[in-house]
């Protein structure tokens, strides 16, 4: 297919029609409203169906339902949806049903604002579920990669039984940019269910077995167990899902780390430093769980500082120091609340810290 | 020789959790049995709920899920969107429906989802060991009402069927009662008629059982029946409150 120029809303729920998605549920929420506005006449269309749910806490259980019964889903919201939505993700992974969710986050605390931010860090990759859950999350930084990743994310889910997550701060939802649309796949149709997903209730004439999808275990030991098991899939996610871009980091003296849209702006202050006659390189994390880690090791004997820089109060660096391991001074270059520093900001404030950090 | 009364096939052959003179295993039966007298246990996708009734898949013999606390019917909504052939129902408490779960209900019957909700109203929170439910009868006893429940501390009880029945795609609500065979054999009858229902889609389909919780109302399980009887009937009239034309 040729390439198109979208809004990233439209392109991310495009790319999840393609991916074959059966169910969309979605409750409306600034900057991501054209996705369930989209989805309302483009996925029937498709063969699938679109609930605007009352509240993020139908739209979650609804995912859930649709895909306990072996339904491919999508769904999106914004941050304080996303907050709403956590008791139900802990729980869908809990039952180890699979579940694609996309975030295009906003600026926070609380109701918070509108704009584009990335203070969903912790909220994405902690979670405020219970109970001992992890959920992989990727963090696009162009149009095109968030529609490649939503495409892909549903393969995962399935592989892992497990919900996974896309953080696209608002800013990638709200502008256009050309993209290139992946194949349609088509609905797998009810009767192929159980092939796919032998585990999915679909009522027991459909398998061999009767299919009860369940969270409750009130031995500890089955409990326990449970956990154990869900960590041997999380020990193979931590290998298989590690996923980062890096550029100049044999020998910067600066490394930035960034994900999102603020990766990109530190590709701009890159250049802009390096006409001031400082090398600086780039960590663009895209898988934010499992962290990329091993990013860190390609970081050459130049570097004098690592700078964790983010539209938030400072989130992903509690990350970035695990990663760094003490190697090498950790700073933030942050706005936050919505407010976007620009590049000529990130690199003025980038060089500051390097003077800090070599005094 | 002639068989005159066998188990429904709907029911697993297990002892259920539920203590005696509970109405939940009367409940499941009745339901059970209506499903394997039409043929559908095959083809039947059920919800949970959060409370007692959390192991009624360990019972009912079809496909199940459990949910998170109250949000049944937005699950089932989910179910139904990816199966539109199957029978599809939840079954849940009034701490989860009638408390934590009105949402999830209201809009259910809001947009005329075609599955049906069983409604077992015990008046109380069974699980957690007897709080006071949004169902809970005034003047009656529970661990956070201990003198009783009062007008002016919690508001007057719940009646999930008549607000349902103003519902426009709310088709069919009917409100029964296990405390006698005759009124097992008359919610039976219910549950029946909703499932036809359901198979018509014509729209949300309830049916609210007044149920006994003889553990938790401190009540020996004849006297749990007889509470029901006349001190849940007074407050809840039993009644159908809704049926479609034909039905
Ligand atoms: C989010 C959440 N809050 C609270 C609970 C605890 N809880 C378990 S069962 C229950 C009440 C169930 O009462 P009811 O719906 O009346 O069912 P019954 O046990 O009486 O059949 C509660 C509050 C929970 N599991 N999850
Ligand atoms: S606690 Fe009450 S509702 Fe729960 S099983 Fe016992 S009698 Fe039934």
């Amino acid at each position: 297919m040729s390439r198109v120029l979208m809004k990233g809303n439209e392109a991310f729920a495009e790319a999840a029609i393609r991916a074959g998605v059966k169910c969309y549920f979605g409750y409306p929420i600034t900057p991501q409203n054209e996705i369930p506005e989209y989805m309302s006449h483009e996925l029937p269309k498709a063969g699938g169906a679109f609930i605007q749910a009352e509240s993020e806490l139908a739209a979650i259980n609804m995912a859930f339902g649709a895909s306990a019964s072996g339904g491919r889903v999508f769904i999106s919201t914004s941050s304080p949806g996303l907050a709403l939505m956590q008791e139900g993700i802990g729980f869908i992974a809990s039952c180890e049903v699979p579940l694609v969710i996309l975030n295009v986050s906003r600026g926070g605390p609380g109701v918070g604002g509108i704009q584009p931010g990335q203070a969903d860090y912790l909220q994405v990759t902690r979670g405020g579920y219970n109970g001992d859950v992890r959920v992989p999350v990727f963090a696009p930084s162009s149009i095109q990669e968030c529609a490649n990743l939503i495409y892909e994310c549903f393969d995962i889910a399935d592989e892992y039984r497990n919900p996974v997550v896309i953080l696209a701060d608002g800013m990638l939802g709200q502008m256009m940019e050309p993209v290139e649309l992946p194949e349609a796949r088509g609905i797998t149709p009810v009767e192929k269910i159980n092939d796919e997903r032998p585990w999915a209730i679909t009522g027991t004439d459909n398998h061999p077995e009767r299919n009860v999808v369940y969270s409750l275990r009130l031995d500890p030991q089955v409990l326990e167990n449970h956990c154990f098991d869900m960590f041997e899939k999380y020990a193979k996610a931590e290998k298989e899902l590690v996923r980062w871009t890096d550029q100049g980091l044999e020998d910067a003296e600066i490394v930035f780390v960034a994900f999102g849209t603020m990766s990109r702006l530190c590709v701009e202050a890159i250049e802009l430093l390096e006409e001031r006659g400082i090398k600086a390189g780039l960590i663009r994390p895209i898988s934010l769980w499992p962290y990329p880690n091993a990013a860190f090791d390609k970081i050459g004997k130049n570097c004098k500082v690592v700078i964790s820089t983010e539209l938030s109060m400072g989130q992903m660096i509690t990350d970035v120091k695990t990663a760094v391991q003490g190697r090498w001074p950790v700073s933030l270059i942050n706005r936050t609340g919505g407010m976007v520093p620009s590049s000529i900001e990130i690199a003025d404030r980038a060089e500051k810290a390097l003077k800090e950090a070599t005094k | 020789m002639k068989t005159i009364f066998e188990p429904t096939k709907g029911m697993i052959p297990v002892d259920t959790s539920y203590c005696p003179g509970c109405g939940h295993g009367i409940a499941h039966r009745i339901i059970m049995e209506c499903l394997e007298e039409r043929g559908s246990l095959g083809n039947t996708i059920g919800v949970v709920p959060i409370g007692c009734a959390i192991n009624a898949h360990h019972f009912m013999n079809v496909d199940m899920c459990e949910s998170t606390h109250g949000r049944a019917p937005a699950i089932a909504a989910g179910i139904r969107r990816v199966h539109p052939d199957q029978v599809v129902f939840t079954y849940q408490g009034d701490g989860d429906l009638a408390s934590i779960g009105t949402a999830e209900i209201i809009h259910a019957a809001h947009r005329g989802e075609k599955f049906t909700t069983f409604f077992i109203n015990n008046a109380i929170y069974g699980m957690t060991g007897g709080q006071m439910a949004p169902t809970t009868l005034i003047g009656q006893k529970t661990t956070t009402s201990v003198n009783g429940r009062t007008v002016e501390q919690a508001g007057l009880p719940l009646r999930m069927c008549e607000i349902l029945s103003q519902i426009d795609c709310a088709v069919f609500v009917e409100r029964v009662m296990l405390n006698n065979p005759a009124n097992v054999r008359k919610a039976k009858a219910a549950v029946k008629k909703a499932l036809d229902i359901q198979d018509a889609r014509l729209g949300f389909t309830f049916v609210e059982f007044l149920s006994s919780c003889p553990t938790n109302w401190g009540l020996a399980p004849k006297d749990a029946l007889n509470y029901v009887g006349q001190n849940m009937a007074d407050y809840y009239p039993v009644r159908n409150f809704k049926t479609p034309e034909g039905f």
